[in-house]
């Protein structure tokens, strides 16, 4: 990837992890860690990966993305605000009474997010049933399926995978946030899941594994799935739970957590400094 | 049109064979719907169908609940997802993915849960449902239908495909009464009389109005006019049916082939509690588990039959003052 597209997508993803920090630190507390770890992600795709359009956020045969860890909302609405959504002011009305940005994703109430999630499992037969749709429908979309490790618990979502499968959804990108904590500390600790790469392959998956903060190395994975040859694509993304803000990273309970305005101006201030050196 | 043709006969058919029949005709008619089955199409007759058509229907295999969300997100786009499998397994089993990737997410899908309460006869007490209709009552803007016959199963989900929100269907595999002539419409929400009466009122849904009308003829013989209505759809219920009912006996038995928690006998009394208490009573299953055996023993053995309907409506008369 040319240097200056890298940075371009490094830039959007810390824009990204400020935008969730703002909405998360106008109610005082939220789900830090785990937007944060996607944030590179959500930067890649809706940074050129993915086929969509603000004006018409319902298009059919836009490409369609399910957070299926609908905990980490604050990251795809900063992402989708900083694309031109909605207003970015609107981030600060995160979880008030009323609000269109509810904790956890709703695509009732949000421009531009795809479907709902938040009962975690949900979100993979959701976007099977999606992806299914649109290859029936003939449409050249592909669908983009965020799932946490902890989240891959839930027996709901193994059901998913072996249907995307067995039903070759080629047009299904599952995205697994591996960034090796929930809620109860580490995911070794609560409930270890073993080798990813492995259960995906026995399941059909033509799977991959890359590192999950970097925006070329997502980039070339993502770019591969552009083109299905009959299996569902798994990109198990090497990830860290609070990744890009160093103090929330070092907090192995960070699942959720509060933002006082005094982390609030120290995080944002490093973020600023980081994102002016790469736009320098 | 709709004409009540109710003579005591069993229809010849079996539901199942209407489904077979109804399911890929409403395909036919609307390239939007597609159906979904949990390894049952054989038990509805829609294998062949769905082996000749498979851009139309999806077997899922025994998933489910991720068949419940692959048919939700199939709403998202666009389609009309008509989803069969045995009622406790449509019920039950797939109940938080109806509940919120259905109803909340506002992914509008039918499902048919078949062989509901002891119409499950001899799959038993882990395959029969008494619960299904409370579960799917308390989902909000549902709509829950306890099938009739086979005329009343075709209209149903011929209505149900393009209504919106979760739909759902209760609805046992073999014959029923015949209440209905073929072709009838029966809107959703609006109950039927099927009989007059002015001392009592019978509320029946499915398999409970073929007995509720034996039992009116019953009562007839020994000069009590029963009335009997047809409350197919549980949700949402002909309130002002039980009111005017209600206000023109002054005695109401609710008859069901469920729990008398949560179903139709909850759905009346909670009509009757605020717009017109009156003595009632039910027929339904005293909150018990099922339990294996054939239908007329089971019906018997949890006291679904017109001989208790008779004696219900007797006990609610005498309160009646």
């Amino acid at each position: 990837m040319e240097e200056t597209r890298k940075r371009e997508l490094q830039a959007f993803a810390v824009k990204i992890r400020m935008a969730a920090l703002d909405a998360i630190h106008s109610r005082g507390s939220g789900h830090v860690g785990g937007a944060l770890s996607i944030a590179d992600v959500l930067a890649v795709l809706y940074g050129g990966e993915m086929k969509i359009d603000p004006q018409d956020p319902r298009k059919p045969d836009r490409d369609k993305l399910v957070c299926s860890k609908g905990h980490a909302g604050p990251a795809v609405y900063g992402t989708l605000a900083l694309k031109g959504f909605f207003p970015y002011d609107e981030l600060r009305t995160l979880n008030r009474p009323g609000t269109r940005l509810p904790s956890h994703c709703d695509r009732n109430k949000t421009p531009g997010v795809d479907m709902t999630t938040g009962s975690l499992g949900q979100g993979t037969s959701l976007a099977c049933g999606m992806a299914l749709g649109d290859k029936l429908r003939g449409l050249d979309s592909r669908v983009f399926l965020i799932v946490g490790d902890g989240e891959s618990d839930e027996g709901q979502c193994w059901e998913a995978f072996a249907f995307a499968a067995a039903k070759k959804l080629d047009n299904l990108v599952v995205l697994l946030d591996w960034n090796k904590r929930q809620l109860d500390g580490w995911t070794d600790d609560v409930y270890p899941m073993g080798d990813y790469m492995a259960k995906f392959q026995a399941f059909g998956f033509d799977a991959v594994k890359v590192d999950g903060g970097d925006v070329a190395a997502l980039s070339g994975a993502l770019e591969r799935t552009r083109k299905g040859e009959g299996k569902p694509f798994a990109i198990i993304m090497d990830t860290e739970k609070g990744h890009g803000v160093q103090e929330v990273a070092e907090t192995v309970m960070n699942h959720s957590l509060p933002v006082s305005d005094e982390q609030f101006e120290k995080w944002t201030a490093q973020l600023r400094s980081e994102l002016a050196a790469l736009e320098g | 049109m709709m004409e009540i043709v109710y003579t005591g006969e069993m229809d010849p058919r079996m539901c199942k064979t209407v489904l077979g029949e109804t399911i890929p005709t409403i395909a036919a008619d609307d390239p939007d719907v597609i159906y979904l089955d949990a390894d049952l199409m054989s038990c509805i007759g829609t294998g062949k169908w769905a082996k000749e058509n498979p851009g139309r229907a999806v077997n899922c295999g025994i998933a489910e609940a991720n068949m419940t969300g692959v048919a939700c997100g199939l709403a998202s786009a666009g389609f009309k997802p008509i989803l069969h499998t045995f009622g406790p397994f449509a019920s039950r089993r797939c109940y938080d993915q109806v509940f919120l990737s259905g109803g909340y997410a506002k992914n509008d899908i039918t499902i048919i849960g078949t062989d509901p309460g002891v119409t499950a006869t001899m799959n038993g007490g882990t395959h029969m449902p008494f619960e299904d209709v409370a579960l799917y009552r308390a989902i909000p803007g549902a709509t829950v239908i306890d099938v009739t016959d086979p005329a009343c199963l075709v209209s149903a989900l011929r209505q149900c495909v393009n209504r919106p929100g979760v739909k759902y269907i209760r609805v046992g595999r073999k014959q029923y009464a015949r209440v209905y002539a073929d072709g009838s419409e029966l809107p959703i929400g609006k109950a039927v009389t099927l009989r007059g009466g002015k001392d009592a009122v019978i509320f029946a849904a499915g398999i409970m109005v073929h007995e509720a009308m034996q039992a009116a003829k019953t009562l007839e013989g020994e000069g009590i006019q029963a009335a009997v209505v047809d409350l197919f759809t549980i949700k949402p219920l002909d309130a002002d049916a039980v009111e005017h009912w209600a206000e023109k006996t002054g005695a109401v038995v609710a008859a069901e082939n469920h729990n008398r928690h949560g179903g139709l006998y909850s759905a009346v009394l909670e009509v009757l509690a605020e717009r017109c208490p009156v003595p009632a009573a039910c027929v339904a299953v005293e909150d018990e588990f099922g339990e294996v055996g054939p239908q007329d023993y089971l019906q018997e053995r949890f006291g679904l039959t017109a001989e208790h309907i008779v004696s219900q409506v007797k006990a609610v008369l005498a309160r009646k003052g």
